[in-house]
């Protein structure tokens, strides 16, 4: 009995990623809650631009590529020119939180019925590692060669605190793919935020906590500890907002 | 017996299985090169497979494919 196996809404094309980068994890997790909700017919995912701009390669449904930090903006038109389809966009730090914050936040103040893959590495990838918006203090990238300082580049922003304030928002939660255990509840909770744009219930976010070995300068397994040791005391993972449990704490 | 396949070619070397792996059985092969250049993940003693899949599921390049064996 096969108990793990490629799904099929990913494509046979090989991933272009590092070796050891965590993007092909979550895509997996994104093409296997597709799957698993029968949902791969009537997807259509934007991809943004950054590390995984080609991911219209790697998604077995429709996909379209979003000029920079546009994929809201895109998945908006999509999303109301059929609102029978799911749709996704899959965006990274730089993508979502620095050139495209205008239309990230707007996409929640409108509850615009799309699901967001938000991954957040801490740092630019494809561009040579520069410093992203949510670059942690001290760390060291190009931009930043004696360490992100805060009186001089500011703190490193929480999208999913900061989105889980606006009203439109209906599902905000942080994840991560440092360890099987966490893998795990990636894939249940990008599961549940398809189920929740299915309702029609307005924005949903997952950001995942993801790696970059190369830019870093860490070996894939050491990334890996970096996530534990340093990411996740300034990006706690859990849920900051359900709009679906909202009715049962009162 | 489980079974454990791993598609040579695919993989990067980047050991994040061999890391998750409970029995730590998963190991790099460092007597063979692949079409990428690095030295491919393998398992040398499968016997010793509990098919928990955990190697998979940290895998990037969906290289592994996992089968469980009947009792």
């Amino acid at each position: 009995m096969v108990v793990f196996k490629k799904p099929h809404a990913l494509t046979e094309t090989p991933f272009h990623y590092c070796p050891g980068c965590t993007h092909g994890i979550i895509h997996r997790l994104v093409a296997e809650a597709l799957e698993a909700l029968g949902l791969e017919g009537s997807t259509i995912g934007v991809a943004p631009v950054g590390c995984s701009v080609f991911a219209y390669n790697y998604f077995n449904c429709d996909m379209i590529q979003a000029p920079h930090g546009r994929a809201p903006a895109v998945a908006t038109g999509v999303k109301r020119a059929d609102p029978t389809k799911t749709v996704f966009t899959y965006q990274g730090d730089g993508d979502l939180a620095a050139i495209g914050t205008a239309e990230t936040i707007h996409v929640g103040a409108r509850a615009e019925n799309i699901t967001i893959i938000f991954v957040n590495n801490a740092i630019y990838g494809m561009t040579g590692g520069q410093m992203a918006p949510t670059t942690l203090i001290g760390q060291v990238t190009t931009t930043t060669p004696y360490g992100r300082k805060n009186d001089v580049q500011g703190s490193p922003i929480r999208v999913c605190e900061m989105l889980s304030t606006l009203d439109g928002v209906a599902y905000a939660e942080r994840v991560s793919v440092d360890s099987v255990k966490n893998v795990l509840s990636a894939k249940k909770a990008i599961k549940k935020a398809f189920e929740i744009q299915s309702k029609g219930l307005g924005l949903t976010i997952v950001e995942v906590l993801s790696t970059c070995p190369t830019n870093w300068g860490l070996s894939p397994v050491k990334s890996l500890d970096w996530v534990r040791e340093a990411m996740m005391p300034y990006y706690p993972l859990g849920v900051y907002k359900d709009v679906t449990k909202e009715g049962e704490q009162k | 017996m489980n079974k454990v396949t791993f598609k040579i070619d695919l993989c990067k070397g980047c050991g994040l299985c061999v890391n998750a792996c409970p029995k730590k059985i998963v190991l790099l092969d460092d007597k063979q090169i692949n079409a990428k250049g690095y030295h491919p993940a393998c398992v040398l003693e499968m016997e010793k497979c509990i098919g928990c899949a955990m190697c998979a599921t940290m895998c990037p390049d969906l290289v592994i494919i996992v089968e469980k064996g009947d009792k």
